[in-house]
């Protein structure tokens, strides 16, 4: 628990309409650690993730209070620049979602839109990201296919990757694996082991196991309100909340 | 027995509805038949080469004239300056319904602007007559208003609703996933809209802008009305055309019944006929080429 504190949220409220989505929610999120974010459906872990990049942004008639600091900084300041902030938190969505192109032209992308030219350098960030999310050996001859002929698995990989390309500090999953095979689930945990090295990672997952195998933190969040958090190991085995043990030993949710 | 008039009664509605399909298909035929049949026979008095590429229609001259070379031309020339006025005001009106405006504009201005469809072209024509040709005239110092600029311009507002609204629901059909997708790499909207979504919605836009121009070519009361009538090649877009649907409206009338005229109207039809099945197979093509896959199939 040494790790500097990379994002730290203080008093955070979010509304959609005069609906309370999330209740003064303070947390801090640890760097190149893995922090899962666990709890029932419509618990607000989801959104809480969307305030993270501001991707509650795109949603109409929507208010956010507090503040979330990055490196100290409060990305909720109305003069921070969104592009730039999401360049810097990336994010995987629960469903796979490549865009209609090529293997190669979804991981240039982000490259292409943030304003780098140089092919070669593209070519070559698309093949390291392509690796770090070790699908470049299984795509590596047809990278000028559509992206869309991959499996689901390799899909959602391939969006890892593009998230990846453009070198973000911070990487928010959105229950990454929900949709896929186990095996293509363990593929994917396999690399979020990985990549924590050098990201930091918050996922959010349905699955308890999941999370306790992916992660360093878990966050536990109940009806928009952030109940407990701690290291992992202490989550699962010793929770210092009756309503942790019970949703963690099944008996809701 | 209550399964066995089950088994019929099904076998008995799929008959019926063969039929029903078949019937539309078959007067498509029909007419096709018709029209070849009918427009053939001045093939025997003029070559299809004379009759295509010819410069001069003087159908009731002593002797005749029959090339349609300067309809054919009027036709396109409307057509294409047509396209380059609806393609861009209604390509981003859809753009800007689909992706800019708020919910509530869009739920107004999308029926207004899918109302100037219900215009009937003749109300489109006078408009055209009675407002655009005079203003014309006295602004550019015309001889006449009635020319390829001022039905080009009538035409383009007859396939703007067309084109707008098809692109809008391509467009609008976009999974949300893929512009998540793409602002949360850092691209702006605009990017997104440009890199993304209309790459995505193409194969419907192409079918938008396809369907929007086979409206103008085929649309007949508006070229009768503004477009001039004179059957001459044109050498600038403000001189008076005769586009091939005007020449068959105003002179099958006075054409004798089964004469050379008669057949060279036909032979128009067929012309102007081959011209719509190209720009819907090109509409078909596009469509499969760029199909939309997963959940933005159209």
């Amino acid at each position: 628990m040494n790790e500097a504190v990379k994002i730290s949220t203080q008093h955070l409220s979010f509304y959609y309409g005069d609906f309370l989505a999330l209740n003064d929610i303070c947390l801090e999120i640890r760097e190149n650690q893995v922090t899962a974010l666990i709890g029932p459906s419509g618990c607000g872990k989801s959104t809480y993730l969307r305030c993270l990049n501001r991707m509650n942004d795109l949603i109409a008639r929507t208010r956010t209070e507090g503040t979330i600091l990055l490196d100290g900084k409060n990305i909720l300041d109305p003069n921070q620049d969104v592009v730039s902030l999401r360049s810097r938190v990336g994010m995987v969505f629960q469903k796979p979602n490549p865009f209609p192109k090529s293997i190669f032209e979804n991981v240039a992308y982000g490259l292409r839109v943030n304003g780098i030219r140089d092919r070669a350098y593209i070519a070559d960030r698309v093949e390291g990201s392509l690796k770090q999310a070790a699908l470049w050996n299984e795509v590596k001859d047809r990278i000028s296919e559509s992206a869309l002929g991959l499996s689901g698995g390799q899909q959602q990989r391939l969006c890892i990757a593009r998230a990846l390309a453009v070198s973000p500090e911070v990487l928010l999953m959105d229950e990454p694996a929900s949709a896929l095979d186990p095996i293509s689930t363990q593929k994917i945990e396999e690399l979020i082991h990985e990549l924590k090295t050098r990201y930091t990672i918050i996922i959010v997952t349905h699955n308890m196991q999941q999370a306790a195998r992916v992660s360093d933190i878990t966050a536990f969040f109940y009806v928009g309100k952030l109940i407990e958090v701690g290291e992992t190991d202490t989550i699962f085995t010793r929770p210092g909340i009756k309503q942790t043990e019970d949703y963690i030993t099944g008996r809701f949710g | 027995m209550n399964n066995n008039f089950r088994k019929i009664q099904d076998r008995i509605l799929k008959h019926f509805f063969f039929f029903t399909a078949l019937t539309s298909t078959a007067v498509l035929f029909v007419i096709a038949f018709f029209l070849f049949k009918e427009g053939i026979p001045i093939f025997e008095k003029v070559s299809i080469q004379d009759f295509i590429l010819g410069k001069y229609w003087y159908p009731t001259s002593e002797p005749p004239d029959f090339g349609i070379l300067a309809l054919i031309v009027a036709s396109l020339s409307v057509t294409l300056l047509s396209a380059a006025i609806a393609i861009p005001l209604g390509v981003m009106t859809a753009i800007y319904l689909a992706e800019i405006a708020s919910y509530r504009l869009r739920e107004i201005v999308k029926p207004v602007v899918e109302l100037l469809a219900a215009l009937p072209s003749v109300v489109i024509g006078f408009f055209g007559m009675v407002v655009v040709a005079p203003f014309l005239q006295n602004a550019f110092n015309l001889a006449t208003g009635l020319n390829l600029f001022n039905a080009a311009l009538m035409l383009a507002f007859m396939s703007i609703p067309t084109i707008c609204s098809i692109s809008e629901d391509a467009i609008y059909s976009v999974p949300h996933s893929l512009r998540e997708a793409s602002l949360a790499l850092g691209a702006t909207h605009l990017e997104t809209i440009i890199r993304v979504i209309l790459p995505a919605s193409i194969s419907g836009i192409s079918t938008a802008v396809i369907l929007g121009m086979s409206r103008a070519i085929g649309e007949t009361m508006v070229v009768l009305m503004v477009a001039g009538g004179a059957a001459m090649i044109p050498l600038s877009i403000f001189d008076p055309v005769r586009p091939l649907p005007a020449s068959i409206a105003a002179e099958m009338a006075e054409a004798p019944f089964r004469g050379d005229h008669y057949f060279a109207l036909f032979a128009t039809g067929i012309v102007l006929f081959l011209f719509t099945l190209l720009f819907n197979l090109i509409a078909d093509h596009v469509a499969h080429k760029y199909k939309q896959v997963g959940e933005a199939s159209l």
